[in-house]
């Protein structure tokens, strides 16, 4: 299949992350996910894409260790599962309402046990990376659903992660904000050279962001297509109306509708 | 390329509200104080005249005129009792709030623990206060210990139950974010369970200070101690004792305007703690 070739074009030099027959049953025995065979290149922009219920987010969940397999194992690379290597934006901006935007950059620092000083700066400059340079002492609750993402962002970032997992994090935002987030996202993405894993339920914005887009189908939740976007980076708004952006789209849409049984 | 905010994220923040002041408080705020205030009046008002039409003698039901001039005259005495009440009610909401914490905190840390300990807490509570006062005051030798300890009693289970509560409640994708970055038991209590916690414990300290000084004033009536040093309620049975009903009105308007200070204090320590992020202290703006 076509997806298995560009898979392994796709993987060059040692993968960060290899998922060897993973599956994941609950004790309620729902089966989350079943014999999952996946490996994230070094610098890779990877999508995880496909219906509510198709184990994206358990897999991505897996990853950050914050949840164990049941059966297959979960290989990082060296060094990738200690504390500040994985950053996790949550769908909701998960924020802790009592602190500041500052405090709560600095929070995974000061976890790791950074002194107050170095991880203000720190996070302060992280702060800035998201555009929000001057909200430093600004509540959450002062802030739009915009920006507590790009906190949220700049939260995940500020431990210069080499792993960048992101659960469906511009789902509930409107559309301006959420294109302008995906450019700001693939802005830093360069920048900084993470790896990424994004889960979406969009077509539009696994086509938009990723190199490559792991297709997912539900019961059980597994991986029926692995699709590269050989489109060049850095694409803007000029490529969301591209013809080689919508032939995209539609390989993409025909792959998950597939999965879907239609 | 570079990042930055756009006018549509930043326009879309919330803003916020600034209403006209007056004299530092908003329209609603000065309703807030003057409706109640012409009510208050209204009502002594009619009082006092009630009493002097029909002529009723004041050790049936003096005037507020009266009970006013009653305790500004034995305002030396009455002052000396007010202050050993305040003094068991806040030595009994400090006791309470400090176990109650410790407790609470106690219970976070294992299940077991808190489905073991929680029944003895209910029974505690449950139990009225006026029916084991005797005991304990036969027990402990100090009458002010014993006293402390009635209204500990009463005044513990809303700041335990609360805070255990609020430990409880922190949101789960924070509860894996903490988990994620490694953090320790420890780490999470400080810098998460405690701070979700804030708000609830701070709800039941309000309702603490009310029964803090019921129960200190339960417990001195049951105490009946005499002499200089007792509180508001030996006042009100002494006058009663004596036929002094002025002056037992004089004590009873004192617990009462302690009552309404003590809880006024705890809402005012609650906004301050809890006005940056918290609901219940933004509501006061609107």
């Amino acid at each position: 299949m076509e997806g298995s070739v560009l898979q392994a074009a796709a993987v060059a030099g040692p993968p960060v992350v290899r998922l060897a027959g993973v599956g994941k049953r609950y004790a309620n025995g729902t089966v989350a996910v079943q014999g999952v065979e996946l490996g994230i290149a070094r610098g890779d922009f990877v999508s995880l894409l496909g219906p509510s219920g198709c184990g994206k987010s358990t897999v991505l969940r897996m990853v950050a260790g914050l949840i164990a397999p049941t059966t297959g194992r979960i290989e990082m690379a060296a060094g990738g599962h200690a504390s500040g290597d994985i950053g996790f934006v949550f769908q909701e901006p998960t924020l802790m309402p009592w602190a500041n935007a500052l405090k709560n950059v600095m929070l995974p620092l000061r976890l790791a046990g950074v002194n107050r000083g170095e991880a203000g700066e720190r996070a302060a400059a992280a702060l800035a990376s998201v555009g929000l340079a001057g909200f430093e002492r600004s509540y959450p609750r002062a802030l739009s659903g915009g920006m507590k993402m790009r906190v949220s962002i700049a939260r995940a970032l500020v431990t210069r992660p080499r792993l960048l997992l992101m659960d469906e994090p511009f789902a509930a935002l409107d559309e301006i904000t959420r294109h302008r987030l995906n450019n700001d996202l693939l802005t830093l993405w360069q920048a900084e050279r993470f790896t990424a894993i994004f889960v979406t339920h969009s077509v539009f914005e696994s086509v938009y962001l990723s190199r490559r887009i792991v297709v997912m189908a539900a019961r059980p939740g597994r991986v029926v297509a692995d699709i590269e976007v050989n489109a060049t980076y850095p694409r803007g708004e000029a490529f969301r109306t591209s013809a080689e952006y919508a032939a995209h789209c539609r390989q993409v849409s025909e792959a998950l509708h597939r999965a879907m049984g239609e | 390329m570079s990042v930055s905010l756009s006018a549509n994220e930043a326009a879309s923040a919330p803003v916020e509200n600034r209403e006209r002041r007056i004299l530092g408080l908003t329209a609603e705020g000065w309703l807030r104080i003057l409706a109640p205030l012409a009510i208050g009046i209204v009502a002594l008002g009619a009082w006092e005249w009630a009493v002097r039409a029909n002529d009723v003698p004041s050790y049936i039901l003096p005037g507020p005129v009266e009970i006013g001039r009653t305790l500004v005259r034995d305002w030396g005495t009455l002052r000396v009792s007010l202050w050993i009440t305040l003094e068991i009610t806040f030595a009994a909401l400090f006791v309470a709030a400090l176990l109650g914490v410790a407790l609470a905190v106690l219970f976070a840390q294992s299940r077991m623990i808190e489905l073991s300990l929680f029944p003895y807490a209910v029974i505690l509570q449950v139990t009225p206060i006026v029916a084991i006062a005797p005991l304990i005051i036969i027990w402990v030798d100090d009458i002010r210990i014993a006293l402390l300890i009635c209204a500990w009693i009463v005044a513990f289970f809303p700041i335990l139950s609360n805070t255990t509560l609020g430990l409880n409640s922190a949101d789960h994708n924070l509860q894996d974010l903490f988990r994620l970055y490694r953090a320790s038991r420890w780490q999470v209590l400080r810098r998460l369970r405690l701070p979700t916690a804030m708000p609830y414990f701070l709800g039941g300290l309000r309702i603490s200070g009310g029964l803090a000084l019921i129960g200190a004033i339960v417990a001195e009536f049951v105490a009946g101690t005499g002499g200089r040093a007792s509180g508001l309620a030996y006042r009100i049975l002494e006058a009663g004792y004596q036929l002094q009903i002025p002056r037992m009105f004089a004590a009873l308007v004192l617990i009462s305007v302690t009552g309404v200070v003590i809880f006024l204090a705890m809402t005012l320590v609650s906004h301050l703690a809890l006005r940056h992020w918290h609901e219940s202290a933004m509501k006061e703006r609107k």
